[in-house]
């Protein structure tokens, strides 16, 4: 951890990106990569200065997607919401779920019983490990690999989702946590199926690897290539998978221990080289972590409720005040902020979307690169859209 | 971790003068903040992610909070002259009656910045500025210098609330288009009727068209 050295840096701008000027002869190409392009994985617009192939300046443009998730909670009910989170990063519903539960717990003092808690924990890391498995494979399809690496990670995610819909009745959109707990209990057939699907995890990681890790198209493409410092990423506010692949050990699972994760044994993997790669190989790694939580979990569980019966969940009225809850989501720090005036809505709702704020930096990696390169930086991110635009 | 009352007690002794209050927070949650008043604000926070011990290196969450302004009705007991018959004469009696006046409490915008510490991994610790007003002195110091990840969070604010930070880069509407006009986030917000073309108008739609017709034909156009 390099940050220290920095403790002297003022506001002479370090942490802003370099202006850049076009060398040699030719014009500059201003291209807009966006809104419809294939890599942007839904509505998003770079605009692309080009010096020949060199990129010299990048402007990412939001709001194609935007329609006002924090308004339309306002004005509704603390459960209202609860679905609507689903729709902020559709690939991990389950985590924006529990964000938002967990925020609204600590606004009003709620406890979760203990079979609730390993429920969250065994879905989130389910989720987790879907994600990585899809980014990965979107990342691949981005560098050209058409179609064949994602489908190999979907296969996967296909038979986690049918565990999310076995349980919650919904393959995405599953609305399933509850403040205080969960809304449906697992069944015991359904916990064994789960360890069934958790069992063939491994197999499918190290076919994956098998497949790509060492592959020299995505050694050449990806080693060395959206270099991001550390003592940058802290001050842009990067959070998950991006902020550990620049070798910064920080994991909020660890770090605040919410929910019960300081029972669980797991390791964080930190990068050495910052780059595409780095971040690559520690989603490959968190998604070994994650098959050993859940197997710590679903050997665990324990008996009882997942929700307390007297908890109210519907028309309460939190104190005045407010709460800032936060989790490790796939994408990185997922965060709620909540005010409450007294009433039954929410004063001030307020998201803290990984997505948006790991862009931050976007320009920075991407400046001095090669246009085909921009592809790729901006994979190895890791956003959905439905969460940067809101 | 220290309490904010000590990190309080910190930032005044190394920024004299700064002015640093502290919100109490009477929710469960116990998240306490510190208001900050604006012209300190790059101070203080340079010496939060500075100081050693404090070392809050990382700015998670930057927001917006609209208060608008409040009118409060206050029952008043007042001393009057009534005239009123007493012993079958009319004259003059002091009498007291209670009267309701109203007094309006000047609303402000907020910005909310919750830190943490990557480095001691503790947190958060939140602090606030408060504009003078919603209407014409709305501008705050920009954190972005010091944080970078305020940097989209900050022009959100700006687009959705109508802060202006002042020493912001690149000060831009991040999700409205350039040439919209308000501030949708706000309470006061009403939304247009006609963001868009209906081929069949109805109920809603039409009602909302002749609201708006019936409103510019009587105080004119607005534009």
């Amino acid at each position: 951890m390099t940050v220290a050295e920095n403790k002297t840096e003022r506001l002479d701008g370090w942490n802003r990106p370099p202006v850049m000027e076009p060398d040699g002869e030719g014009e500059l190409l201003e291209v807009a990569m966006g809104p419809h392009h294939p890599s942007t994985h839904g509505v998003f617009r770079m605009d692309v200065a080009l010096d020949g192939e060199r990129v010299i300046r990048l402007r990412p443009v939001f709001g194609y997607l935007h329609r006002n998730h924090e308004k339309l909670a306002e004005g509704m009910s603390y459960l209202a919401s609860m679905p609507f989170t689903d729709r902020l990063d559709y690939i991990c519903p389950i985590t924006n779920n529990w964000a938002y539960a967990l925020a609204v717990e600590k606004l009003t003092g709620q406890e979760v019983p203990e079979r609730a808690e390993y429920l969250r924990v065994i879905l989130g890391e389910l989720t987790r490990f879907q994600n990585h498995a899809s980014s990965v494979g979107f990342l691949i399809q981005e560098m050209g690999a058409s179609g064949t690496p994602l489908m190999y990670a979907f296969r996967e995610r296909e038979k986690i989702l049918d565990l999310f819909e076995e349980l919650t009745g919904a393959r995405m959109m599953v609305n399933y946590m509850r403040f205080g707990g969960c809304r449906v209990d697992a069944t015991p057939a359904w916990l064994d199926h789960a360890r069934k699907v958790v069992a063939g995890l491994p197999g499918f990681v190290d076919e994956f690897e098998r497949l790509l890790t060492g592959n020299e198209i995505l050694m050449a493409r990806c080693q060395g290539v959206g270099i991001l410092k550390p003592e940058l990423a802290v001050n842009a506010g990067v959070t998950g998978p991006m902020l550990r692949a620049s070798g910064v050990n920080y994991d909020i699972r660890k770090v605040d221990g919410y929910g019960i994760y300081n029972r669980f044994n797991f390791r964080v993997p930190l990068g050495d080289h910052w780059d595409v790669y780095d971040r690559f190989m520690i989603r490959l790694l968190e998604m070994r972590e994650s098959i050993s939580i859940l197997e710590q979990a679903l050997k665990d569980i324990p008996g009882g409720p997942v929700m307390d019966p007297k908890a109210k969940i519907r028309g309460f009225r939190p104190k005045p005040g407010e709460a800032y809850g936060r989790i490790e989501a796939p994408k990185g720090e997922l965060g709620f902020y909540l005010i409450s005036d007294g009433g039954p809505n929410p004063y001030r709702y307020r998201v803290r979307p990984p997505s948006l704020i790991n862009l931050t930096i976007l320009e920075d990696m991407c400046l001095g690169q090669n246009v085909a390169d921009v592809v790729l930086i901006f994979g190895s991110v890791d956003i959905v859209l439905g969460e940067v635009d809101r | 971790m220290k309490t904010v009352e000590e990190i309080r007690a910190a930032i005044e002794a190394s920024v004299p003068g700064a002015g640093v209050e502290v919100v109490p927070n009477p929710s469960v949650s116990g998240q306490h903040s510190l208001r900050l008043s604006p012209d300190c604000a790059v101070a203080v926070a340079m010496f939060l992610r500075d100081d050693a011990e404090l070392r809050l290196d990382f700015l998670s969450n930057v927001t917006g909070v609209d208060w608008p302004d409040k009118e409060i009705a206050e029952k008043v007991k007042v001393m009057r002259w009534v005239t009123k018959t007493v012993d079958s004469i009319e004259q003059p009696v002091e009498e007291i009656v209670e009267e309701t006046r109203k007094r309006v409490v000047q609303g402000c915008l907020e910005a909310v910045y919750h830190l943490y510490s990557v480095e001691k991994k503790h947190g958060p610790v939140v602090i606030r500025m408060r504009t003078a007003n919603r209407t014409d002195e709305v501008e705050l110091p920009s954190l972005t210098p010091v944080w970078r990840s305020a940097e989209f969070q900050e022009r959100e604010i700006f687009d959705l609330y109508g802060i202006v930070f002042k020493g912001h880069p690149d000060l831009r509407r991040l999700l409205m288009w350039e040439a919209f006009k308000d501030h949708p986030m706000r309470r006061d917000y009403v939304e247009p009727d006609d963001f868009e073309w209906e081929p069949t108008a109805h109920d809603e739609v039409l009602r909302r068209a002749a609201e708006r017709k019936n409103r510019e034909q009587g105080i004119g156009n607005r534009e």
